[in-house]
């Protein structure tokens, strides 16, 4: 039988000591996963290490710790695997980020995840009384807030949300992820007010700075940060809501630049970001740029010429593109990922595939792929 | 001192149903658990809930279903009654914003289930009990005005008045080791099951049958504790499981020649037979040697199509990945039975009542008994929630009609000073090894197959582990997240549980559903068509009584798949 190594860290808020690590030699096959591994350690050698654990089948969500400095469920990461990544084959577990830490690997969950949780109004608000039976829904659209329905609750993505780091008060990755399997979910009546409420709070969705962290964290495929982007496609697209960071117009600025010009043409980008040069929003803007213009100026990377007069035009091919894309009636917005393929998908497609649920995402984890 | 109309014990489907149940029939509620109520194991229920919703079935045939599936050991008037509520409450469900699966119109959608006659059972992809556990708490929150949540706060004791009314419970915060006595009109014992006594088990390590010994040890009655469910299709080792909707879906059973042999057992149904039937078969192909040598046989999922899978059974294709290293839609996996779900439980009535005034049970700590012999996939969701909601409207009703009991502080002090106690013992067995041998002991001798003495045997090492569970010693001497003096105590609540478990399977000289007597193999309708009950009897070995089984409009008949 394989011996490994865990390196636990230790905290006790009675002992008066300072959080250490200790190191426990534990004899298990390397498919056994890490929780295994601690329970091992605490029914032979110590009985008071602290760690939250259920189901041992990733379900329940108790496990989240930081195993060689990821998060992940101790339940559902291998000790071989485990092995793999740890410096000098000693497996180091930790207890999650963001939140206090109460004893070992237990942490406090409900001053910080939960309370964000609570933040996003989480139960159905629908409007008027229920039809007699059930509410009748595209089949697709259930599926898709399925993937959010899929979260646990672990924590594994708040643990090493950078946003959050920076800014404690942000509503954060799962509770964001909670918010779109109402605005996702066709019965729910509130979709604007909900989104109005996310995007005017300063903490809310705009607050995301698409790390990926999250999508990488989450041991069930929620994939939380394109939900958050999904929430503000929806927001801007369908709802007409602001952006508080200009980002929905910057990008709408930067696609209609690219259709006019095939190349990008600078000097347009930031005034038609604003909604275009004689636009009062972006007077001042353009006002706070001119050191930057003037740089740009000296340096020759812009002539005076070039910035009024761009010579580029789009070529037939970018029009092309831009037509085919416009001709398209569906906005492929849904999390499609739990549809399966009809067979081995060729890698081309499954790339197509995630492009077209992710829009300009990357593709997500998925347990299909 | 809290103190509210209804306390629940345990926040799993059955609790949190019946909170919700209660606080809408107006009580003050009160819902406590030893973790959080999203970590309840009512989440690994996969396959779905079964209701006779579609016009062109019936609540009729569900509750024959039931009944057969039952081995005619379940009572008839209860069956009725969740096969009659059921539909309802599946569209309650649907209106709270569960994200059932939906058919090409946008309707709901249903898939085939074990034992069943029709296609009736209602999913969420594989994972729906876990949608439903995290809908249903979505509702807390949104009561969280009405519903007081006590969340990782574990109960050490029922209390009970001079007149032996349940009056609340003592808790210990599992957060700072504070005790305190919770005064109730009416408790709900909603804490599941007991899988834990058992090893493997499909079950989560907090399913340590607390809320069956709690009520025992104020002398409730328990009822059909013999029977045990075997699920057909679990992981070797460490007992995950795969959900019966992968047969559902049309998977099959194979054993190592390679021949599909639920033919020889269940020529009708096949894979869908009963899960006693069919975890019996596998059992006899592993005993007579046409198993893999890990002691197995295969699940063959490969026949249902691979974008069906994808889509209905995701949750299974990650256990196949990461706990076997297996791609399920590719090869066939290893699968063995293993121990799953304890039809038996505390005796309650239609309405959740025990015979203890003011104690209620509803879910898998129950026994109504809808189950009987046998529980038929998709009815255990649907037995948490129905009788989840009766007994919390009854308890509430019930509670408007009385005034506030004021227990004493004299249990909390005598708890408090148990817990001190199994703190300062030294020189004792580990609590973790008295676990881990009556686990594997009753995994040996109390499964699938038993007889008369395997069953003395087991109730002989089941008694020496009860002695040695006196002085067994833990490390944790904290009050801050102590696990280890709550694993004591859990360590006698399994144990009781397991004596339970074995003097009813000693008691029942028959085979009938999830027992089977090698040494008296036949069901015996003129002797054993009755309930075991067991009640407390001091220290000594539980007392055994009986009580009918109600039959309404199904005499038993041979049961075939």
């Amino acid at each position: 039988m394989p011996e490994y190594t865990l390196r636990i860290r230790r905290y006790s808020p009675e002992s008066g000591e300072a959080a250490h690590f200790e190191d426990f030699n534990i004899e298990l096959d390397g498919h056994r996963s890490v929780l295994d591994g601690i329970l091992q350690a605490k029914d032979r050698q110590d009985g008071s290490i602290g760690i939250r654990c259920s189901c041992r089948a990733a379900i329940c969500g108790s496990c989240g710790v930081r195993i060689n400095g990821k998060p992940n469920l101790a339940c559902h990461t291998h000790l071989d695997k485990a092995y793999e990544t740890a410096v000098d084959g000693v497996i180091v577990v930790e207890p999650m980020g963001n939140m206090p830490v109460l004893k070992d690997l237990i942490v406090d969950m409900d001053s910080v995840h939960w309370k964000k949780i609570h933040r996003v109004t989480p139960w159905l608000l629908p409007e008027g009384e229920p039809p007699e039976r059930e509410y009748i829904v595209p089949p697709e659209s259930m599926i898709d807030i399925t993937q959010t329905m899929a979260c646990i609750q672990c924590g594994a993505c708040v643990s090493d949300c950078l946003s959050m780091e920076v800014d404690p008060l942000f509503i954060g990755p799962a509770a964001l992820a909670k918010a779109y399997r109402f605005v996702g979910d066709p019965r729910d009546g509130q979709h604007a007010e909900r989104l109005r409420d996310l995007a005017e709070d300063e903490h809310g969705i705009y607050d995301c700075t698409h790390c990926f962290n999250c999508i990488e964290a989450c041991p069930k495929g929620v994939a939380p940060m394109s939900q958050i982007m999904r929430l503000r496609r929806i927001a801007g697209s369908d709802h007409g809501i602001d952006d508080r960071n200009n980002g929905h117009r910057h990008e709408m600025a930067f696609v209609k630049n690219i259709e006019k010009n095939g190349l990008l043409h600078e000097a347009d980008l930031l005034p038609d970001s604003y909604g275009g040069k004689f636009h009062p929003r972006a007077v001042p803007e353009l006002v706070s740029s001119l050191p930057v213009i003037l740089r740009a100026l000296q340096r020759g990377k812009v002539t005076p010429g070039k910035a009024l007069l761009h010579p580029h035009k789009a070529p037939k091919e970018v029009k092309r593109i831009f037509r085919d894309i416009h001709d398209r009636e569906e906005r492929y917005e849904l999390n499609l990922y739990v549809v399966g393929e009809e067979d081995e998908p060729e890698s081309g497609e499954s790339v197509a595939q995630a492009d077209a649920a992710g829009g300009h995402l990357p593709a997500e984890r998925s347990p299909n792929q | 001192m809290p103190a509210h109309d209804v306390l629940i014990i345990g926040a799993g489907l059955a609790g949190q149903r019946a909170a919700l149940a209660a606080a809408r029939a107006g009580a003050t509620v009160a819902i406590m658990s030893k973790v959080h109520p999203v970590r309840s194991h009512s989440n690994a229920a996969a396959g779905g809930i079964n209701a006779a919703l579609n016009p062109d079935d019936s609540w009729e045939s569900h509750a024959f279903d039931t009944v057969k599936g039952s081995d005619y050991l379940g009572d008839q008037d209860a069956i009725e009654i969740m096969c009659r509520e059921a539909p309802n409450e599946v569209l309650w469900l649907e209106h709270a914003g569960v994200t059932f699966h939906r058919n090409a119109e946008g309707k709901l959608g249903t898939r085939a289930f074990g034992g069943a006659s029709a296609a009736r059972t209602y999913y969420i992809a594989d994972i729906t009990g876990q949608a439903l556990l995290h809908v249903l708490y979505e509702q807390m929150m949104k009561h969280h005005e009405q519903i007081d949540r006590y969340e990782e706060w574990f109960i050490t004791g029922l209390l009970q008045d001079d007149a032996g009314n349940c009056t609340g419970a003592v808790a210990r915060n599992i957060r700072d080791g504070s005790m305190e006595i919770f005064a109730a009109k009416s408790t709900i014992l909603a804490s599941g099951g007991a899988g834990q006594c058992f090893k493997p088990t499909t079950n989560a390590l907090i399913c340590t049958g607390d809320g069956i010994a709690q009520a025992f040890r104020i002398g409730a009655p328990l009822m059909d504790m013999e029977m045990i469910q075997y699920h057909p299709t679990t992981l070797a080792g460490n007992g995950i499981l795969i959900t019966e909707g992968a047969r559902g879906e049309g998977a099959h059973l194979y054993n190592a020649k390679g021949e599909r042999f639920m033919e020889k057992y269940a020529p009708n149904k096949m894979e869908l037979a009963s899960r006693d039937v069919v975890s019996r078969a596998e059992q006899t192909e592993i005993n007579e040697g046409r198993g893999f040598p890990d002691g197995t046989v295969a699940l063959d999922i490969t026949k249902v199509p691979r974008k069906r899978t994808l889509e209905a059974l995701r949750e299974i294709v990650n256990i196949g990945r990461d706990f076997a290293g297996v791609d399920i839609t590719r090869e066939p996996i290893h699968i063995r039975p293993g121990c799953h779900y304890i039809m038996g439980g505390v005796k309650s009535d239609v309405w959740g009542a025990t015979p203890i005034t003011g104690l209620y049970a509803a879910g898998e700590v129950a026994c109504v008994s809808v189950h009987g012999g046998n529980r038929l996939g998709a009815n255990s969701l649907l037995d948490t929630l129905i009788f989840g909601r009766r007994a919390g409207e009854h308890a509430a009703e019930r509670a408007g009609h009385m005034t506030m009991p004021t227990p004493s502080r004299a249990a909390l002090n005598d708890q408090a000073r148990e817990i001190e106690q199994i703190m300062q013992r030294s020189g004792g067995r580990r609590v973790s090894e008295i676990r881990d041998e009556l686990g594997t002991m009753m995994n040996e001798k109390v499964a699938v197959f038993r007889d008369e003495q395997g069953l003395t045997e087991a109730h002989e090492v089941v008694r020496r582990l009860k002695e040695e569970a006196k002085t067994a010693t833990i490390d944790d001497r904290g009050t801050v997240f102590n696990q280890d003096v709550l694993g004591a105590l859990e360590l006698g609540y399994m144990l009781d549980v397991a004596e339970c478990i074995v003097v009813a399977a000693l008691e029942r000289k028959e085979s009938r559903g999830a027992q089977f007597r090698t040494d008296y193999p036949k069901r015996n309708d003129e002797e054993w068509l009755k309930h075991i009950d067991l009640s407390r009897n001091g220290d000594d070995v539980p007392k055994v009584s009986y009580s009918p089984v109600t039959i309404t409009k199904w005499e038993p008949q041979e049961r075939v798949y």
